[in-house]
């Protein structure tokens, strides 16, 4: 019903879910039911690297949304994901209670440390995982629409609004480097002990939290692609296209953009609070606006405007990422230079082109 | 408006203060006959007044051809009355409550005017359907967009259209792989799917056959009536053919206004045209 409407004429992304599915199945399965030593064992180490991709996969949809569909290059996405993952982080940090290194029930560490004496306003309520869930999505969707709604109404569009994006990023990044802020500095957030009181090292959390990135990765998905398969994403691909045009039509564009580009800010939040939990460690490194970039390429790379490509292009330059920062610590970037040129000389429309040569109307 | 005007006005006791009237009236009123009122335009780039002391008046239901020579300020004209640019000075009225200076073009277009661009410019990546389906009259907030379905009514709609700009059997082609003409026509059928109660057309037939010009042309003078056109145009043979009412537009301002015969013996005209 629902499910086959959207799904009708996305023949990539009937693949795409059903590869999810078995892979939600198979990979706890093999990690909790057979037994270390199998060849067929996966560690929890690599199940928990699976997640961390799930979760830039997610990331890498929100940038396709905007960029792909919308046609704003959003240079700045970064900053919606790392924010999400400082709330889950907030959350996280709040569970410790009195298990730190200084045995404070009330302060996080890095607080007891600066000498504070009481937990400063801005962190109430994060002990509450509702209230953490909340912000979550609240944070960078209202972030998101202030930014968009100065921007958009102003009518900053293209290479400007991309640079603006980058700043909003970088001064974010600053901004949470200092001590004062409350956000733990330098150093972020970290040093986690359980969620909803399940341990962060057992290996059925760690499972769940995989689980929960696949959801929501497909939730993720599907919700876009009801977007993109609406009117209304024929209006976002007409924004890309023509704004100009579309305005004489009727349309109040800065509208569009401002919700889309609110919607797509906020399932980087999303990604944001699952990534955290799996790696343990949030800081304001997140915030770097090289990292922002890097998930622009991982789209080109997977192939605009598809949705399914940014899952793609996400999990191959992550995975290459992993593989040659092992092997080859001092040639990836080279790699990853190396792979956007070759991707941008033979594969305009990235890998997920291979797949749909003769359909021109995403060109 | 000066200071000393600006308290005059603000004294007068026949009217209410200029911020109590109201801009956007829903109900386009046309009981004068006359659809779109420009009052002693005027509008400088840089010094250089591309529209000067412009009075033009376009009758409800008529079909008006403006020409003029290269920066006779035509397409500024349009850009005005659609909002894109601002005029410096005068008024701008659709109808006799609109005031089309005050409104955004989202709010013009569903006002009830629309363009034509000189460019063709369709969205080149939809297909012709969804092109007329974009550009139809409906609720466009962000909302009633995500949620909207199409109604028969609404396929009735772009089926007439359709017939009427001659491209039913294109109907699932992407607009970008259409010919130069097509693009042309699905533009102005882009228009018609709104409803406009104006429509303005900029240089429908620049390069399209002789065949494409007799098929334009028959559809532009089917449509006046319902619709008031405007439509500016340099291929005078063409102009010949559908104008009743041909304004000349000349740096800025109107030269002549008549028929067509009137006005190319106009001795003024000539001489713009054919250099003194």
């Amino acid at each position: 019903m629902f499910l086959k409407k959207i799904l009708k004429d996305d023949r990539g992304g009937q693949v795409f879910l059903t590869i999810l599915l078995v892979v939600s199945i198979l990979v706890p399965l093999s990690n909790l039911l057979v037994p270390e030593g199998s060849t067929f064992h996966l560690s929890t180490y690599t199940v928990t690297l699976l997640g961390k991709y799930l979760t830039y996969a997610l990331l890498a949809i929100a940038v396709d949304l905007v960029w792909g569909i919308l046609g704003i290059l959003s240079l700045g996405h970064g900053a919606f994901f790392a924010l999400g993952g400082y709330a889950m982080g907030m959350y996280l940090m709040r569970q410790i209670g009195d298990r730190g290194v200084y045995g404070n029930p009330e302060l996080p560490d890095f607080m007891v440390f600066l000498n504070w004496s009481e937990l400063p306003w801005f962190w109430q309520g994060f002990d509450q995982f509702w209230f953490a869930a909340v912000m979550v999505v609240l944070i960078p969707g209202l972030l998101a629409f202030v930014f968009g709604w100065l921007a958009f109404r102003s009518r900053v569009t293209g290479v400007y609004l991309s640079i603006m994006t980058q700043a909003l990023t970088y001064a974010l990044m600053l901004a949470f480097f200092r001590n004062e802020l409350g956000f733990g500095g330098n150093n972020g957030l970290t040093d986690f002990k359980d969620i909803l009181g399940f341990s962060l090292q057992s290996d059925a959390t760690r499972v769940g939290l995989f689980i929960a990135s696949a959801v929501a990765l497909a939730f993720g998905y599907l919700s876009c692609r009801a977007i993109v398969q609406s009117k209304l994403g024929r209006v976002a691909i007409a924004v890309r296209d023509s704004e100009d045009r579309l305005r004489f039509i009727g349309y109040r564009v800065e509208n569009v953009k401002l919700w889309i580009f609110t919607f797509s800010a906020i399932l980087a939040g999303i990604a944001g609070a699952l990534y955290v939990p799996q790696v343990a460690i949030i800081n304001p490194g997140e915030f770097s606006p090289l990292l922002s970039i890097e998930m622009v390429i991982w789209v080109a790379i997977g192939g605009r405007s598809t949705l399914y490509g940014a899952v793609i292009g996400a999990i191959l330059v992550n995975f290459s990422k992993t593989y040659f920062t092992g092997a080859f610590p001092e040639i990836w970037l080279y790699a990853l230079g190396g792979l956007f040129i070759f991707a941008t000389m033979f594969l305009p429309r990235g890998v997920a082109g291979l797949f749909k040569k003769n359909e021109a109307a995403q060109a | 408006m000066s200071t000393l005007d600006t308290v005059r006005s603000a004294m007068r006791r026949d009217e209410v203060f200029e911020s109590l009237k109201p801009d956007i009236n829903p109900n386009l009123n046309v009981s004068k006959d006359i659809i779109l009122y420009l009052d002693d335009v005027s509008v400088s780039f840089d010094g250089f007044k591309a529209i000067n002391n412009l009075n033009l008046y376009i009758n409800d239901g008529e079909l008006r051809c403006i020409i003029g020579p290269n920066g006779a300020g035509k397409t500024t004209m349009m850009d005005i009355i659609t909002g894109r640019t601002r005029a410096d000075t005068g008024t701008v009225y659709f109808g006799q409550t609109m005031n089309l200076l005050r409104m955004t073009e989202p709010e013009i277009s569903n006002a009830g005017i629309g363009r034509k661009f000189q460019k063709p410019t369709v969205f080149e990546n939809h297909t012709v359907f969804e092109n007329l389906e974009l550009s139809m009259k409906c609720d466009k907030g962000v909302w009633a967009t995500l949620f909207a379905k199409l109604t028969g009514e609404q396929r009735d709609n772009i089926e007439q259209v359709l017939v009427k700009i001659g491209l039913q059997e294109n109907v699932m082609l992407r607009a970008g792989s259409l010919s130069h003409g097509q693009k042309q026509w699905l533009e102005i059928g882009m228009l018609l799917i709104q409803r406009p109660r104006l429509l303005l057309v900029d240089e429908p037939v620049a390069g399209m056959t002789h065949q494409e010009m007799e098929k334009t042309g028959e559809l532009l003078t089917s449509l006046a009536g319902e619709h008031s056109v405007v439509v500016v145009e340099h291929d005078m043979d063409f102009v010949r053919s559908i104008a009743r009412t041909v304004t000349v537009l000349h740096q800025g301002s109107v030269l002549s206004e008549g028929t067509m015969d009137e006005v190319q013996n106009d001795p003024r005209v000539v001489e713009v045209y054919l250099g003194s």
